[in-house]
């Protein structure tokens, strides 16, 4: 039978940027959870990640998946000094935001909130868009988020000067950069794939 | 061993200030570079053949106009034994095909304010002609994923699926174009702060 595309069970799509818990239905057909070999299993690195229909999909090209998850993983959990963890997860928001990934930007503005404590800004980031005002330091790193994220990148030696003015040393402006160029990966698989619902806590 | 094509992009000599930086970061060095292989190099193709992975490589790195980045995946197809016709209409396809993101649409809603406008690329006939149908679907969803990928929705999927890619060749064709827009920023955000140390 030839491959065909799957009509997502009736749901209600999101139609603002949240830090709801959301749920991503996929619009090709994941692999089922029994047909999962080891081969899968090591590609998907978290044995958890079998409950997601999202990794099963990318578990179609183990090898490509496995590479992504352990880049994701170094850029933004590698705790050796750098870009705090809160400001990497800004940066992945806003990148989310930029390219209109709701599903992308609902996960890390919630981790932004978390390791930040700071609701209210990530809050802004997400009511307002990439232009919200969060303070000089925020602001650095979402201009130079959304200028590496632009097409063609507009990211210059200004955005270099104005995160170092900020107080960001060389690996954590190495962490900026990264964190932002990962989530044009992300961003782009997240909502080609498939598609956003509200869930019951939502 | 083989070069590390970020670092080679970037132009990062062994022992430089960049060099030790992203040393610290050494599982995203070396898994960006095994992404790099699995989608573009892989030793076992799979479903989409080296020449449609090297051709979606040079046609999205094109796109972004990151001068190094294109002319490493232009050599690329060009070294793999492909007709110059082929090659030529690559680059014909980018020319046509050049714009600016991101752009695209929301769900009707309060985010519609955002809705921006631009184009949904075709394949021109004498260049799908060229191309082939196969290559000509790609290109066109490669254009939507670079571009506008908010405006995704199931027909552009069914489009892949009409040309004969099947749903495991979809997700590696979406992991490369998602993989080189990566790439081509870690380069260019690279070489922009190798020019401030």
């Amino acid at each position: 039978m030839p491959d065909t595309i799957i009509d997502p069970a009736p749901h209600i799509a999101p139609v603002v940027f949240t830090r709801s818990l959301l749920d991503w239905l996929p619009w090709l057909e994941p692999l089922a959870v029994e047909a999962l070999t080891e081969r899968h299993m090591a590609a998907l690195v978290d044995a958890a990640r079998a409950k997601s229909a999202y990794f099963r999909l990318l578990a179609r090209d183990p090898d490509a998946l496995q590479a992504r998850t352990l880049t994701d993983k170094d850029i933004f959990y590698n705790p050796d000094a750098g870009l705090p963890r809160a400001e990497r997860e800004l940066a992945a928001a806003a990148t989310s935001r930029f390219n209109g990934c709701i599903y992308c930007a609902s996960v890390h503005s919630r981790f932004a909130a978390t390791y930040s404590k700071r609701e209210a800004d990530v809050q802004r980031l997400l009511d307002e868009g990439v232009g919200a005002n969060l303070g000089e330091r925020w602001n650095a790193i979402v201009a130079a988020a959304t200028a590496l994220s632009a097409t063609p990148m507009t990211f210059g030696p200004q955005h270099v000067e104005r995160l170092r003015r900020a107080g960001l040393d060389d690996l954590a402006i190495a962490d900026a950069i990264q964190a932002s160029a990962f989530f044009n990966w992300a961003n782009r698989l997240m909502l080609s794939l498939g598609e956003p619902a509200a869930t019951a806590e939502a | 061993m083989e070069a590390d094509v970020i670092d080679m992009l970037v132009g990062i000599e062994p022992g430089s200030a960049l060099d030790m930086i992203r040393h610290r970061r050494p599982q995203a060095r070396e898994q960006a570079q095994a992404s790099y292989r699995a989608l573009v190099a892989p030793e076992v193709v799979g479903g989409v053949s080296a020449t449609e992975r090297l051709a979606v490589a040079a046609f999205v790195t094109g796109l972004h106009g990151e001068a190094q980045t294109a002319a490493f995946y232009a050599t690329g197809l060009a070294s793999a034994g492909v007709s110059a016709e082929l090659r030529q209409a690559v680059d014909a396809a980018i020319s046509a095909a050049t714009g600016e993101g991101p752009y695209g649409a929301y769900p009707a809603g309060p985010l519609s304010r955002e809705d921006t406008a631009g184009p949904t690329h075709r394949v021109a006939p004498e260049l799908r002609r060229l191309l082939g149908d196969r290559l000509a679907a790609a290109f066109e969803h490669m254009h939507l994923l670079v571009f506008h990928p908010r405006d995704a929705a199931p027909p552009a999927l069914q489009a892949l699926l009409d040309a004969g890619w099947s749903t495991t060749d979809i997700v590696t064709l979406s992991q490369i174009v998602a993989f080189l827009s990566f790439q081509v920023r870690v380069v260019a955000g690279l070489r922009t702060l190798a020019g401030s140390l």
